[in-house]
């Protein structure tokens, strides 16, 4: 705005501090108790800062063996149904945004109706099944689950991306005697790379969040995923959680959220909201 | 959780009218028609196979008496389940908290995020700080966030009772999860805390549409801030923000994560999820369990119907193909 006036400049910079102070605060609440030590937590420690920090629990923590095989499931399984849901969606998308074809409306609500799914619905169903089938607590178990309920958003995402891409290339190529597919091959899928890749990053963060199914598919370290690991996680006395290694398993499990926030910033916004902008 | 709406189906698209004005039987069109089929066939099939068919399942399963643990004693009870779960307290109880969690946070998230977003379309600088920060609580584990505000209100280990104290309704020995409400207190400030940065961007999408000239002249012809905002910017966003209380109060509807680390339910925060996965999974009761998905299932649908009737959401907009 060109014309601010003193009092709003104010207001906005309050705003600002709000704003990174509700973002940030709680942050830095658990990566200050991660420094407290087992001690302290234990008799009670009411202040914002560790009395003495220490790295005891990073170091507890990696060497715990749950913890690190439940990183290395939440990776690959968030990895592989992210990988996987995208391919599909990409297609999917594509013919959405540029061929006539019947039933494409269906789709479209299909994959909103299943956006706004109830996933403990599917609980008790899917147990049944994927113990029928021996899914039950494997990756795949985890991975088909995710790539389904992942695909609606990466299918939105990429169909309003798509749209935006200057389809008179393809049609070009298309007069040069490509068919629709080496179209798509050729022309398209390197202009619609960008799209793709925030469609990856939000399909990653909903992997890697998610808890429900975690909880309920799975039984063992073998498939266990960090969250539904933490949730388990009591230490030896219940009524006494260890607050600081919990903080500290939080700490670690937040970092690759912050580095991927940190390098796309602007790709995950226009994720969020492509569409939002002109609906 | 979706927040990607699709733009509305633009009828200047180039290319597109001269395709439709063909003839409908053409080998080019039967090629096109195969072609997208092909392409949506797995994706839809993927979607089915976890959503439909698990459902259809559900639907099955919830006529029987079946207990994992006592497969032998089932059998068919018709709607017995569902009766037993509507003439049931609990059931009622847990709906009475969800929706009293979803109604809360999303008026709450709506009020705050409003706020962020005009900080967000004004500010002038550090733009790209601002929004790298607001992506973290939208990226952040729900677990995680639970976690920690469950230690902030920790009785022991938490800094809410000393640097709150002040408060008539803190004092330093309050127990944030000793009774109903601190328990949802507790909650709801978790939930809020991480999905008002998603609220905020939704809007800031819608904000960004408000055009300048309008509010200029509104400006001009002497309208106060407050008459500004009611009658040029919030309807003028109205699109943007039905969207996002749509996606947001169906999302906060199914919560679970929160509850389940924060309180395991006690005190009487159970939602409604947290109610069906404690039954399926906890107690093994597949044929109840399954009455309650479905039960579940259709509530979800009833209130997105509701949300949708109500406040005339154009979801052929949303929908992205009208």
């Amino acid at each position: 705005m060109a014309q601010q006036t003193g009092k709003t400049q104010v207001g906005t910079w309050i705003g600002f501090v709000l704003i990174m102070l509700w973002c940030l605060f709680p942050v830095a609440w658990i990566i200050s108790l991660s420094f407290k030590s087992e001690g302290e937590t234990g008799a009670g420690s009411a202040q914002f800062l560790p009395k003495e920090p220490t790295f005891d629990n990073y170091k507890a923590i990696i060497d715990n063996p749950d913890f690190t095989r439940a990183l290395i499931n939440s990776f690959g399984i968030s990895l592989i149904a992210t990988v996987l849901s995208v391919i599909f969606a990409t297609l999917a998308a594509y013919a959405i945004a540029r061929l006539e074809f019947t039933g494409k409306r269906l789709v479209l609500s299909l994959a909103l109706a299943i956006a706004m799914f109830p996933v403990v619905a599917l609980v008790g169903p899917l147990f049944d099944m994927w113990t029928t089938f021996g899914l039950f607590n494997t990756w795949p178990g985890l991975i088909i689950p995710y790539m389904s309920f992942t695909l609606p958003l990466a299918i939105w995402t990429l169909s309003a991306f798509f749209r935006e891409i200057p389809w008179e290339m393809e049609q070009a190529a298309q007069v040069d005697g490509a068919t629709s597919w080496q179209a798509f091959r050729k022309v398209i899928v390197p202009l619609a790379a960008p799209g793709v890749f925030t469609a990856a990053i939000l399909t990653f963060f909903f992997a890697w969040n998610e808890f429900v199914l975690a909880i309920s598919l799975t039984s063992t370290t073998s498939s266990r995923t960090v969250p539904a690991q933490m949730s388990f996680f009591v230490g030896p006395d219940p009524f006494n959680p260890p607050y600081a290694q919990l903080a500290t398993a939080s700490v670690i499990v937040t970092l690759p959220v912050i580095v991927i926030v940190l390098l796309f910033q602007r790709k995950i916004v226009a994720g969020l909201t492509s569409g939002a902008v002109k609906g | 959780m979706t927040a990607t709406v699709a733009p509305e189906k633009d009828a200047t698209r180039p290319g597109r009218s001269g395709r439709s004005e063909k003839k409908p039987a053409s080998d080019r069109s039967t090629a096109e028609n195969r072609l997208g089929l092909k392409l949506v066939a797995p994706a839809v099939v993927l979607m089915l196979l976890v959503t439909a068919w698990p459902m259809i399942q559900a639907l099955y399963l919830s006529l029987f008496r079946y207990r994992l643990t006592a497969p032998d004693d089932r059998a068919f009870v018709g709607v017995d389940n569902y009766l037993t779960i509507l003439s049931d307290d609990q059931f009622w109880k847990s709906t009475l908290t969800t929706l009293l969690i979803m109604v809360v946070t999303v008026a709450v998230e709506l009020v705050i995020g409003f706020a962020f977003a005009m900080v967000m379309h004004r500010i002038v600088f550090a733009r790209g700080l601002m929004r790298t920060s607001i992506l973290i609580p939208y990226g952040i584990i729900t677990v995680v966030s639970a976690f920690a505000w469950q230690f902030a209100f920790s009785l022991n280990n938490g800094f809410v009772n000393s640097w709150f104290n002040w408060l008539p309704f803190i004092a330093d020995d309050t127990n944030w999860f000793g009774d109903y409400p601190h328990a949802m207190f507790a909650i709801m400030v978790s939930e809020i805390w991480k999905t008002t940065p998603f609220m905020a961007l939704l809007l800031l999408a819608g904000l960004a549409q408000v055009s300048e000239d309008m509010l200029e002249a509104a400006k001009v012809d002497g309208a106060t801030w407050t008459q500004r905002l009611t009658k040029v910017i919030l309807p003028n966003m109205r699109a943007a923000i039905m969207v996002a209380v749509l996606f947001r109060a169906l999302d906060a509807y199914r919560i679970f994560d929160n509850i389940f680390v924060m309180t395991k339910g006690a005190e009487g925060t159970q939602s409604i999820s947290f109610l069906t996965y404690r039954q399926v999974i906890e107690q093994m009761q597949l044929g109840l369990g399954s009455a309650m998905s479905v039960l579940l299932f259709l509530s979800v649908l009833l209130l997105a119907w509701l949300i949708v009737k109500l406040f005339r959401v154009d979801l052929a907009q949303a929908r992205g193909e009208g």
